[in-house]
């Protein structure tokens, strides 16, 4: 991976570079991992996003922020979509967009919501919906670096069938040391799940996280009302809020 | 690649995604470069939302010689109220027109203030911190915010009270504000440290670090 340009201050601007469509996998049936091509791509560290941009034939231009799903392996990188009802931008990345089609892309951005494979703290990843995306890159990251850091992850999700990547956790879950992953299911829980489906609450982040006296880094990513309570939560069973990083997913169309 | 003669540069408009419409274009005319319109108020933070109690709450200015300027919640309660209808927009793209709130007028604050500096430095309950330039304050342009849409502002937006300043992205409206340094050199904050522009200016896309 390349030297990446965010995390300190950096004066170059970050420039749009044209990005092709090399491959499509579908995640769920309303989510698909988009694999793109990235001439000169400088690479990324965990958790960072991207600027999509869209331009139309009269010059009209839309542009997203996404996550990057997975590290960059040379100049391809990877986002996982979801499709946002009425949104302008998802429908047409999932329904339009094709194999060998332009859009362009800016990146890597943010420089807070990042974990460098270089820490030593026991790492909490707490997901909400679509919001697992930065933090499965985490766990992609961790694993690539060699990193012996023990990792949590508690991923809710209304549905099995929501699950993002749910065979490469399944796998990881068997195959990566110190990885533990856990569900919540807010609708619908499988077939044998011991408990009712539930919003994540005290009991599930105090049996699937780390004490507080550990000093975990904690990552918390899903929609607003999700980051709010587990983020409490965390602030509750004793975390200091500065290791408790939080991203928000706002609707994002 | 299936077929390399799909989409096109376009010496006008650039590269074409090919398909790509968009939204009917006269929605976005009141809106800065590269934003999009929510119905919805997001909310973006870095961490927990501090829960600060408003009989402890405080606001502070301090000057650059080291004056402080202490205004207790009653305090506040107690000076003229403004009451702006701004468009607000986040760097992450969305913008939200006409929100309407409550709040102090900055120039009501620094009123009487005897300062030579020229930038600011907002910091928050919970640690966030923020820089602009003092000017940016001034002019009827910045306010201490405690209601929106006719109600106390919820934590998770920045209650008991945020900065408001819409001329910039909203990054700069410090949520929890706790108080404001006037310094003479200009010092960055959160996210100007972690990559994001200086100033921020909606209407320049300043988005990042050299836009």
């Amino acid at each position: 991976m390349a030297a990446p340009t965010t995390g300190g201050r950096v004066s170059t601007p970050l420039r749009w570079r044209v990005a092709r469509l090399v491959e499509r996998r579908v995640e769920t049936p309303t989510a698909q991992t988009l694999v793109l091509e990235v001439p000169g791509w400088p690479g990324h560290l965990a958790g960072q996003h991207v600027d999509v941009r869209l331009t139309a034939p009269d010059g009209y231009q839309a542009a997203r922020s996404y996550s990057l799903a997975g590290l960059a392996e040379g100049d391809r990188i990877a986002l996982t979509v979801q499709r946002v009802p009425d949104g302008e931008v998802s429908p047409y990345l999932i329904d339009v967009y094709a194999e060998g089609d332009p859009v362009e892309v800016r990146g890597p951005v943010g420089g807070w919501f990042v974990w460098r494979t270089e820490e030593t703290a026991p790492v909490l990843l707490v997901a909400g919906g679509s919001g697992v995306v930065p933090l499965m890159t985490m766990v992609r990251a961790r694993r690539e670096a060699g990193s012996r850091v023990p990792f949590r992850l508690i991923y809710s999700v209304r549905t099995p069938a929501d699950v993002f990547y749910a065979e490469e956790l399944r796998r990881r879950a068997r195959d990566d040391q110190g990885l533990d992953v856990s569900y919540v299911y807010t609708r619908e829980a499988p077939e044998g799940w011991r408990g009712e489906p539930h919003r994540v609450g005290l009991a599930d982040v105090n049996t699937h996280g780390w004490p507080a006296d550990l000093e975990p880094l904690c990552y918390v990513c899903g929609p607003t009302g999700f980051v709010e309570t587990v983020a409490d939560l965390l602030v509750g069973l004793g975390h200091q809020t500065r290791r408790v990083k939080t991203e928000r997913f706002g609707p994002t169309g | 690649m299936s077929d390399p003669t799909r989409g096109w540069y376009d010496c006008r408009v650039g590269i074409v995604s090919p398909g790509f419409q968009g939204r009917p274009r006269s929605a976005e005319l009141a809106l800065p470069p590269g934003q999009y319109l929510t119905e919805d108020f997001p909310v973006l933070s870095a961490g927990p939302t501090p829960k600060v109690p408003l009989d402890t709450w405080e606001f502070v200015l301090s000057t650059e010689g080291g004056a402080e300027f202490r205004w207790s919640w009653n305090e506040l309660m107690g000076l003229p109220l403004d009451t702006p209808t701004v468009d607000i927009h986040c760097v992450t793209r969305w913008s939200k027109l006409g929100t309407s709130w409550q709040g102090v007028s900055l120039d009501t604050l620094l009123e009487g203030i005897d300062t030579a500096a020229r930038y600011a430095l907002v910091h928050s309950y919970g640690g966030y911190t923020t820089n602009l330039p003092l000017d940016d304050l001034r002019g009827g342009r910045a306010w201490l915010a405690h209601t929106y849409d006719g109600g106390p502002l919820p934590a998770e937006h920045g209650g008991p009270a945020r900065l408001l300043v819409p001329h910039l992205y909203f990054w700069k409206s410090a949520k929890w504000v706790r108080g404001i340094r006037l310094l003479v050199d200009d010092k960055p904050g959160f996210w100007e440290t972690a990559g994001y522009h200086d100033y921020g200016d909606p209407w320049r896309e300043q988005r990042y670090q050299g836009d």
